[in-house]
């Protein structure tokens, strides 16, 4: 009877972890279910001069022609190589001296080819930035006249938005990158720094604020063994601000995802805001359902972003309380 | 067996094409620069760039040419000017005002001529049920085309009257658009407004009854339907996509204001022509054939043209909106589907070859509203067309399709003889005769418009 009465209470609790796991799995499903019906019935409410609003059925549709349409295009561009190859060939017969080169594909960017785009532009903007960003708010977090000297300076240009220097930035990228066959293309760099202003400010704030508030027991103790400043940085503010760190890394990505893809509409840079403008402006019948598939992918990729930042965060910091959703 | 040696032949034929295309290669010598990049805005006109694309011509000539779609004529230009762009479908009046520094300046150059007509003015539904009342009909009921702005000049009045501004679209300060646009109005009695650069105004508003301001081509339609404009001049497909969209009526093409008008060039810069001669003459070379293709066997081509032109990467409207101009019709208000031939012209009547000429003829307007500030005598639209259409490159380019019998010399304007001057034009919607030798005596047939002597 004992032995029973022992097991009793964890068979209650397994009980209530499945409960838990049934709520967890279903709410959400639920959530999103009333979401697509709410949506799939509204959509047919609002005509617009190019034809009923998209509704889930024919974003799904439009999901696979993009697909598809990615596909073809993979097609023409392995026969794009075949011919050059040719084309190459015939004329190293007639021109012996000729050195075959081989150019890339000149055909149109697919949808999944802007995914990439964008997301390789969001991701080296946020480590460019990230690089300068960390450095530069240790620092300002440990010297008190150092943050008083450049606070100003954070707090006027934080709440600019990127898109505001994106003409600055344009018109300087062109005026400095000036070379005959550049390595990375001048939209690029333009994204590029435009997603680096955004992500510099809270990135510098957090790792500020998480330096500056370490616990002073620690920075005594660091005091008492007489650390070098470089070990000091190394062993008792990194760790200790790490948390911070990374909250301002997530906060940086979050809004250098929404920021890019503006970017990209605004100046036409390859990437997903492009795709978006171009079809916009293409106002054809099937234009809005896929704008509708974009601003769907471009949702569950920047939730995917955060999620994967949080993720990071959970494997470097043993401080779990700020790790959570 | 049988696939087997149908392969064999297709392969053997595309051999030899391959071979004769690099054996004339050796003649004309190799393109200096092979990837280029071309700019275009999304408009049916840019035809001749997509198709010398889809259907190989580019390669032919040994050129990998990337084409990309542009936010507007500005962006568009600067690519060119700063290299971003290696060339691009152009207004025709944008490497004229380039040379002469209006706007932005540099050199640039055309070697080709993209096409003829394919513009239209729209009205909003409003404009347009208070203009109807003032046009004739024909014995079905109809509206008598075509629709001179006298119908709409009541309308402005009324507007005035009322005290709001009557506001117009149009897609560049120098496009084809804004002077056929002002030519229309202008001819129906209403002022559209004078430029001052000397004084810093470039709004072009001076004196104005009609208020016309820039809106890239795509936005047209969106820009009406919000209100912020009640018509607007621009290319095809965006006045045919404001009938399918029931928001506007067209009222009146370019080819009714001036029959077989010069409209967009190829453009690219002077520096480029001089460091790649090779690529030049093998880019107009290409462009000559698409133009060719385009109008084939009485437009033969053009359903499948207008399918490629639908794809999402270059006009992307839907096929239908396309069609409807490009296949030799257009419908003004619904329903109301005209037969117009020549609507969109690619290279019928020497749609191509770049007239000094039509070069002058932009320069005209140029003066006529402001643009240029001063008086210029007539040599001067004579050498400034001179240094911007190049049908030297034209020539070269032709000559070597017809020795590689890709054309036959009928198809092109007689070389020796040509000196570049269409003969006096006569098909204007104001019946005002046009002669490219005397553009002073030809600005003081306007009765609105400034004219020797006269500064603002």
């Amino acid at each position: 009877m004992a032995t029973f009465s022992q097991l009793r209470p964890f068979a209650k609790i397994r009980q209530i972890d499945w409960q838990r796991r049934i709520k967890a799995m279903l709410l959400p499903l639920i959530g999103i279910t009333v979401f697509l019906l709410l949506w799939a019935a509204g959509a047919t409410q609002i005509k617009t001069s190019l034809g009923t609003f998209p509704g889930p059925v024919q974003v799904a549709q439009q999901s696979v022609n993009l697909i598809n349409e990615h596909h073809a295009e993979r097609e023409k561009e392995t026969a794009f190589y075949q011919r050059q190859q040719q084309r190459n060939a015939e004329r190293v017969k007639v021109d012996p001296s000729y050195v075959a080169k081989t150019r890339a594909y000149t055909g149109k960017e697919t949808f999944l080819d802007q995914i990439g785009t964008s997301l390789i532009t969001v991701m080296s903007g946020f480590a460019l930035a990230a690089l300068i960003a960390i450095p530069l708010g240790i620092t300002i977090g440990l010297s008190k006249s150092l943050h008083q000297a450049l606070n100003p300076i954070i707090q006027v240009f934080k709440p600019v938005s990127p898109l505001a220097w994106l003409p600055l930035i344009t018109m300087v990228v062109s005026a400095l990158y000036v070379s005959p066959d550049p390595i990375l293309a001048k939209s690029f760099v333009n994204s590029l720094l435009t997603v680096t202003l955004c992500c510099l400010w809270p990135m510098v704030i957090n790792t500020a604020v998480g330096v500056s508030s370490i616990n002073s027991d620690w920075v005594n103790v660091s005091k008492v063994l007489r650390l070098s400043p470089l070990k000091h940085v190394q062993k008792i503010v990194l760790p200790a601000s790490i948390p911070a760190i990374f909250t301002g890394m997530r906060l940086s990505l979050g809004v250098a995802w929404m920021v890019l893809i503006a970017a990209e509409m605004l100046a036409q840079n390859p990437g997903l805001g492009k795709f978006v403008w171009d079809e916009f402006q293409n106002g054809s019948s099937s234009s809005l359902s896929r704008i509708m598939t974009a601003v769907i992918v471009i949702g569950l990729i920047g939730y995917l972003l955060d999620r994967s930042m949080l993720q990071l965060q959970r494997l470097s910091s043993w401080d779990k309380s700020s790790a959570q959703v | 067996m049988l696939n087997v040696s149908r392969t064999l032949v297709r392969t053997l034929a595309l051999a030899t094409a391959l071979f004769s295309g690099v054996a004339a290669a050796a003649e004309l010598g190799y393109p200096e620069k092979e990837e280029l990049t071309f700019g275009f805005i999304k408009l049916t006109d840019m035809a001749p760039i997509a198709i010398a694309y889809e259907k190989g011509y580019f390669e032919d000539e040994g050129l990998y040419v990337t084409i990309e779609a542009q936010a507007n004529w500005k962006v568009l230009l600067d690519g060119v000017i700063d290299g971003r762009l290696d060339g691009a479908h152009m207004l025709a009046g944008q490497p004229i005002a380039a040379n002469i520094g209006y706007g932005t300046s540099a050199e640039i150059i055309t070697p080709f001529s993209m096409d003829l007509n394919g513009n239209g003015i729209t009205v909003s539904n409003d404009v347009w049920a208070k203009m109807k009342v003032n046009i004739p009909k024909q014995a079905n009921g109809k509206p008598v085309h075509p629709i001179k702005a006298d119908a709409l000049k009541p309308v402005i009045e009324q507007f005035q009257d009322e005290g709001k501004p009557f506001k117009m679209g149009m897609v560049f300060p120098v496009s084809t658009h804004n002077y056929e646009l002002r030519y229309w109005l202008a001819a129906g009695g209403i002022h559209p407004g004078y430029y001052a650069p000397h004084k810093g105004d470039t709004s072009g508003q001076l004196d104005a009854q009609a208020l016309l301001s820039v809106t890239p081509p795509p936005q047209m339609p969106a820009t009406l339907e919000a209100g912020t404009i009640y018509g607007y001049c621009v290319g095809e497909p965006w006045n045919q996509q404001a009938v399918f969209k029931n928001i506007g009526v067209p009222v009146v093409t370019d080819y009714e204001i001036w029959k077989n008008n010069p409209e967009k060039v190829f453009g690219i810069t002077k520096a480029f022509a001089k460091k790649y001669p090779n690529t030049t003459i093998r880019l107009t070379r290409a462009l000559i054939r698409a133009a060719m293709w385009l109008d084939e066997n009485n437009n033969a081509n053009r359903p499948e043209a207008v399918k490629i032109l639908a794809q999402s990467n270059y006009v992307g409207a839907d096929y239908d909106v396309i069609a409807n101009s490009m296949t030799g019709t257009f419908e003004y208000e619904k329903g109301d589907k005209r037969e117009v031939p020549d609507f969109n012209v690619f290279f019928r009547y020497n749609a191509t070859y770049p007239y000094y000429s039509d070069a002058v003829w932009y320069l005209t307007q140029m003066r006529r509203w402001g643009q240029i500030s001063e008086d210029k005598d007539d040599s001067w639209f004579e050498q400034v067309a001179k240094s911007v259409y190049r049908p030297d490159i034209y020539q070269a380019a032709a000559e070597s399709l017809i020795k590689e019998k890709l054309a036959t010399p009928e198809m092109f304007p007689d070389f020796d003889s040509e000196d570049g001057y269409r003969d006096p034009q006569t098909h204007f919607i104001d019946g005002i005769v046009y002669d490219g030798h005397q553009p002073n005596a030809y600005l003081q047939k306007f009765a609105i418009g400034l004219k020797a002597g006269q500064v603002l």
